[in-house]
């Protein structure tokens, strides 16, 4: 990837973990953990690879975009707000009563294309609009993302069955590796592990990366393009609570929001991470 | 009226889809693994190229069919009642209801008269699980001539529905020239002002059949067909109230949240009468042959006659 673009990149998703602070601090709720270790890939899908227009979030022939693991909507939010979906103040009403921005992603808000937030459910929509694509010959891509314990939803595999079966190639399912779930290490709750080789029996293209090196978020969405008659599935090794120090790799930073010191803390941080990128 | 010609409603869910396929070139069958027996198999021999088998796994079946009404299709998802309202029903309420997404929701062999397969799918709750679903419609034929209909206004209105059709060949009572499905409305087989016998789905026709047993022994029933439980004709059930004095409802699902809750529920708000309810009672079903099973259960005229009679004593 081209320097000054991997740059350009580095500040939005840095931006947009400024974002998921805000919206869960102002919430005093919410799922920062997860919302920080998929900031690098929402950043590089929505202003780098989605073919989508904030002017017609509906566009027919739109990329389209389910955050299967719903509860990190704060960063998708983020990001939608960056892209000009909608005004960036709206950021800080995450969560509150009348506020457009539930706690779990919501289809009337613009750029959202599924309700989504009940865990296993998000892929299988992702599937039905990769299967309209083909159905209709359009040749929009479907995107989705899982977490890593979202997988141990049956229907996940379901739907990965179907998405084989059927040859979604215009398919690509993220699962956000980032090794914890709310009750502690994936290893230890009740592990889906090895994540890759499930994936890979069940008929689809597996591709691993890091999740937080854009380069090698480029090559595999560059790679996923090029794959036919199967569905492609790139497993990102991430660390949950990416760029905020306390919150890295803490299970407890799964469903906690900041407090007033707290939130300070990561927004300087983050606010530094800013300025090295920009000097 | 034992000349009439008997059909299951699931058989005219199958022929429907596939006459209205190429009438409605978005319209997309999905099914998990029991076409042959909810008659899809009608629509996918025709229609292969449209058709979708999902395998034994309703719930990214519902999934699947909300990301293809998210993208303009016209989904219909196809399994036993049992599994669509039942084992899926997370997902219909998460992924379909919560987003208002165009999907249709074709759920054959409901209640008991699915015979000899038992209690496991014999599924007497679904109308009281999808009545609780924000939004969602949900409709109950009760011949072949309605579910036609019924079928067509499914796809014509843009929105979640629940369609119930039965394993069971049953008369074809309504005139297929002068039949006019409308959703929403109730419909008045018969006058009557001594008691209003509210019934759906294949419920109906024995409730006609006991109104004229009433008939002979003095009683005048009002019959009335109510094949679209929500949004129910709150307007036609309130009249009905207030006309005759006292309600009896027939269905076959649970007397615990199907038509019988949601015509208590109306008449409470609106015009306060005894409203006594025939359905299955808080139990299980069992195996054997269907129509003994519904005589056993109390699903079928003679006993509506008996509760009838009973209720017209609780008039105040």
């Amino acid at each position: 990837m081209e320097e000054n673009l991997k740059k350009n990149l580095m500040k939005r998703a840095c931006k947009a973990r400024m974002g998921v602070i805000e919206g869960t601090y102002n919430a005093k709720s919410g799922h920062p953990g997860g919302s920080l270790s998929i900031c690098d890939l929402l950043t590089y899908l929505y202003f780098e690879k989605m073919n989508i227009n904030p002017e017609n979030p509906d566009m027919e022939d739109r990329d389209r975009f389910v955050l299967s693991k719903g509860h990190t909507a704060p960063a998708l939010y983020a990001v939608l707000a960056q892209k000009g979906f909608f005004p960036e103040e709206e950021l800080k009403s995450l969560r509150h009563i009348g506020s457009m921005l539930q706690g779990h992603p919501c289809i009337n808000i613009p750029g959202i294309d599924m309700s989504s937030g009940s865990l296993g459910q998000g892929i299988s929509a992702a599937c039905g609009m990769a299967l309209a694509g083909k159905l209709s010959n359009k040749d929009y891509k479907v995107y989705t993302v899982l977490g890593d314990g979202e997988i141990e939803e049956g229907q996940v595999w379901e739907a990965a069955m179907f998405a084989s079966h059927y040859k979604l190639d215009n398919l690509t399912a993220v699962v956000d590796y980032n090794g914890l779930q709310i009750d502690g290490k994936l290893s230890e709750v009740c592990s889906p592990e090895p994540i890759d080789k499930k994936f890979e029996a069940f008929g689809w293209h597996v591709i691993s990366i890091d999740g937080h090196d854009f380069d090698q978020i480029e090559n595999a969405f560059n790679e996923a393009e090029k794959i036919t008659g199967k569905p492609v599935a790139i497993i990102q090794k991430t660390v949950k609570g990416k760029g905020v120090s306390f919150m890295e790799n803490q299970v407890s930073w799964h469903g906690t929001a900041p407090k007033k010191e707290q939130y300070e803390q990561a927004m300087a941080e983050l606010n530094q991470q800013l300025k090295d990128l920009e000097d | 009226m034992a000349d009439l010609i008997r059909k299951a409603t699931r058989e005219s869910y199958g022929e429907t889809l596939a006459n209205l396929a190429d009438k409605y070139e978005n319209l997309v069958v999905l099914d998990a693994d029991l076409a042959a027996a909810t008659k899809t198999a009608i629509f996918k021999k025709a229609y292969p190229q449209r058709f979708f088998d999902c395998g034994i796994a309703e719930a990214n079946m519902m999934g699947v069919a909300a990301g293809l009404a998210a993208a303009g299709k016209i989904p219909f998802a196809s399994t036993f009642a049992m599994f669509a309202a039942g084992r899926a029903y997370e997902i219909v309420r998460n992924s379909i209801g919560y987003p208002h997404l165009n999907v249709k929701i074709g759920a054959t062999h409901a209640g008991i008269s699915v015979g000899e397969d038992g209690a496991t799918h014999q599924c007497n709750e679904d109308i009281a699980l999808m009545r609780t679903i924000p939004g969602m419609t949900i409709i109950n034929p009760a011949d072949d001539v309605e579910a036609r209909q019924a079928i067509e206004s499914a796809i014509n209105y843009v929105g979640p529905v629940y369609m119930r059709f039965g394993r069971l060949a049953v008369p074809i009572f309504n005139d297929s020239e002068s039949y006019k499905f409308e959703l929403g409305k109730g419909i008045v087989l018969r006058d009557g002002t001594d008691v209003t016998i509210i019934a759906t789905g294949l419920m109906v026709y024995e409730a006609l059949e006991a109104s004229r047993t009433l008939a002979d022994a003095g009683i005048s029933a009002r019959v009335v067909n109510i094949h679209t439980i929500k949004p129910l004709d709150k307007e036609l059930v309130c009249k009905c109230a207030s006309d005759t004095g006292v309600i009896v409802t027939v269905e076959e699902h649970s007397i615990i949240g199907g038509l019988g809750s949601a015509v208590a529920e109306a008449v409470t708000g609106c015009c306060p009468v005894p409203v006594v309810r025939v359905g299955v009672n808080d139990e299980y079903g069992y195996s054997g042959p269907a129509v003994e099973l519904l005589k056993k259960f109390g699903l079928c005229a003679d006993n509506i006659v008996v509760k009838v009679k009973e209720a017209i004593k609780l008039k105040k």
